[in-house]
């Protein structure tokens, strides 16, 4: 267990040191260097800024220098905003972002595990194939179309929701449900097989025919059992979400990290490209270690090399 | 047959029925060796009792047909701005178009109105589907190439080979794939961009668009790990078979092995996986595409038509909606028609 939390661990360090590397060397490939932008400043300015961010100096240098920075979670400066570093720009708008994604994390485990458990317990009957058509229909929408839909029909169809903005809990709706949407449709259909599968083995029909009462038998048997396959999804889950949030942030105009780092790529601000991209990287892939180890833990089956 | 004369059960009585030679029908229905029954042939008939694959198929059917056959015979074409036609509702005409049919002349309906620059929106419509298919089906078989040969080549040679080769999945499965992708869109923009300007072999890039090479190269450098590892799972599998023994007894090569033995016995594995892959690309490329990242400014893209939609939402709620049912019907189509194929052509994976 220690070894395999050693590798993920490792692996894990690996990935993020060839992000972190591409990143740095995909700059050299951006025309001009950072500061040329639509007003090109004089050659002496230009030497001047060179010089104050570092950009002077022979490249294995300057890799010498970011990397080190990175190590130090220092992430540089914005280029477009002056004064402005990358760590405070994540660090005002990341707990926003945080605070939806959670929320939609949540809602998906909390409506797709008992949908995906009903499905399989009704098998084949309407209350199943309903929940299945839905899921089936709900990976198949990204969650632009999904917010465009609830956009439409709650705030300017019924009026009943506020479309922008984040001013209070009712602005929380829209954006977390479109956020959900995917990952509950999702969560649905793995939980359904996952708990068909379990209902099928031998050990149900042992603690039926031990006249176990039926909560017992669904709770602790089957349940315990099939939420395996979940606990790894967690990983991707996380990272549909936060695709999620670049497009529903924009959407719904709400000031999150995802909105920062489409307005980013737009204003061509690289280093917070890069330091965004980072940052969410590192996050996604300390969230699949964590998703993996804890599977680990709580079902002693599984066998990890 | 006449009537027998009932016999009580346990009875010794023997029927004499039974001893009569037997007729040719009977004779027939005892034969066991049946017409042999190939892998494409079961696979096929599996697949057309399947009505929602089937559904899937003949939607898809439509849908290409709307997006690469319809617009050729189309009067209008998607860059045409057309002046005074501006934002026209559904089957609306302008002032122009009114005179031009006043005056015995004949002026093609604009079945869904008009974009904010007078571009028939119908014409769009078809050419975004056009290219998020185009995306969807190029990607799909960029990766196929790609993690077929490279799971293909680790699973056979096995050993330190596949220890490197399989430790480079691991890393590339670990990093996450979206926010590469657009990081390289980013920044590989302007240096393909140089490339397509410098020389007249690279011109190519150009037509097709800066953004869409950017996604294509993204795709086939960071998707192609899921199908390695499940070719190489197969290959381990197959290699040990007997046929294969027997080709390397024979002298054949390492190439022939594989792409004559090994990948052509996980055809199956193959065509679903790809088939799988086509929905989820498109997807991921009509997400690029709605935060402006996807094919260049004049040529429409699904997503990229959902995010110009999304401004008019209030007026011309038609905008958004008409690209997004396309992306979730494409994408459902091909997710309902790529569990069809498993279930059709690989019944062992079904779970």
């Amino acid at each position: 267990m220690p070894r395999y939390i050693l590798k993920r661990v490792l692996l894990g360090l690996v990935a993020l040191f060839v992000v972190s590397t591409l990143t740095f060397f995909l700059m050299f490939l951006v025309p001009g260097g950072p500061f040329l932008s639509e007003k090109t400043p004089s050659a002496s300015t230009l030497a001047a800024l060179e010089k104050k961010y570092g950009l002077d100096k022979p490249v294995i240098v300057q890799y010498g220098n970011y990397m080190t920075n990175v190590l130090k979670g220092d992430l540089g400066p914005s280029m477009k905003q002056r004064g402005r570093t990358v760590n405070d720009r994540i660090g005002t708008r990341f707990p926003i972002s945080a605070r939806l994604g959670g929320s939609a994390m949540v809602l998906a485990l909390f409506a797709g595990i008992p949908l995906g458990c009903l499905a399989a317990l009704k098998r084949g009957r309407a209350g199943d194939n309903t929940i299945l058509v839905i899921s089936t229909v709900g990976i198949a929408m990204p969650s632009f179309i999904t917010s465009a839909l609830l956009m439409y029909i709650f705030s300017l169809k019924l009026g009943w929701l506020p479309s922008i903005g984040l001013d209070g809990p009712k602005n929380y709706i829209m954006p977390v449900a479109a956020l959900a949407f995917y990952p509950t449709a999702y969560i649905t259909r793995l939980m359904r097989s996952s708990m068909l599968d379990v209902l099928g083995q031998d050990y149900m029909r042992t603690a039926q025919a031990k006249g176990l009462p039926w909560a017992v038998r669904i709770f602790k048997h089957a349940l315990r059992n099939a939420v395996g396959p979940i606990i790894t999804y967690l990983g991707p889950a996380l990272a549909f979400i936060l695709i999620g949030s670049f497009v529903v942030e924009g959407i719904f105009t709400i000031p999150g990290l995802g909105n920062s780092f489409v307005s980013s790529i737009t204003n061509r601000d690289y280093t917070v490209i890069m330091g965004t991209t980072l940052f969410l990287a590192a996050l996604l892939i300390g969230f699949n270690i964590l998703s993996d180890v804890l599977n680990k833990l709580l079902d002693q089956r599984i066998q990890l090399k | 047959m006449e009537k027998q004369p009932k016999l009580a059960p346990f009875s010794m009585h023997l029927r004499v029925d039974d001893f009569l030679p037997a007729d040719e029908s009977e004779k027939e229905r005892l034969v066991v060796m049946r017409e042999s029954v190939g892998f494409w042939k079961d696979g096929v008939r599996r697949l057309t009792a399947n009505p929602i694959a089937m559904v899937s198929l003949g939607v898809l059917l439509v849908v290409f047909v709307i997006a690469f056959i319809v617009p050729v015979f189309y009067p209008y074409t998607y860059e045409w701005q057309i002046r005074g036609s501006e934002n026209l509702f559904p089957m609306q005409y302008s002032q122009t178009e009114k005179d031009i049919m006043a005056s015995g002349g004949n002026v093609f309906p604009h079945i869904l109105g008009t974009d904010n620059l007078g571009r028939d929106f119908a014409i769009r419509v078809m050419i975004g589907a056009r290219i998020s298919l185009t995306v969807g089906m190029v990607a799909a078989a960029l990766i196929l190439l790609v993690g077929s040969v490279y799971g293909a080549v680790s699973g056979y040679f096995g050993g330190w080979v596949d220890m490197i080769m399989m430790r480079i999945v691991d890393i590339i499965y670990t990093i996450p794939d979206i926010l590469i992708i657009i990081l390289l869109s980013v920044t590989l923009k302007a240096p393909l961009k140089a490339l397509a300007d410098s020389s007249r072999s690279f011109a190519w890039i150009n037509t097709f668009g800066v953004g869409l090479i950017c996604i294509f190269i993204v795709f086939t450098m960071l998707y192609w790990v899921g199908m390695a590892r499940l070719v190489r799972g197969q290959v381990l599998q197959l290699k040990e078979m007997e046929y294969v023994t027997a080709a390397r007894a024979l002298g054949a090569s390492h190439w022939r092995i594989i792409s004559k033995h090994l990948l052509s016995n996980s055809i199956g594995l193959l065509i679903i996986t790809t088939t799988l892959q086509i929905p989820s690309s498109i997807f991921t490329e009509s997400i690029l595409s709605f935060i402006g990242m996807g094919v260049a400014a004049p040529l429409p893209s699904l997503g990229s038509l959902a995010k110009m939609g999304l401004d008019g939402l209030q007026s011309y709620p038609y905008r958004i909606f008409i690209p997004a049912v396309f992306i979730a019907v494409i994408i459902l189509a091909f997710n309902l028609l790529g569990d069809g194929l498993r279930d059709a052509f690989d019944p062992k994976l079904k779970k």
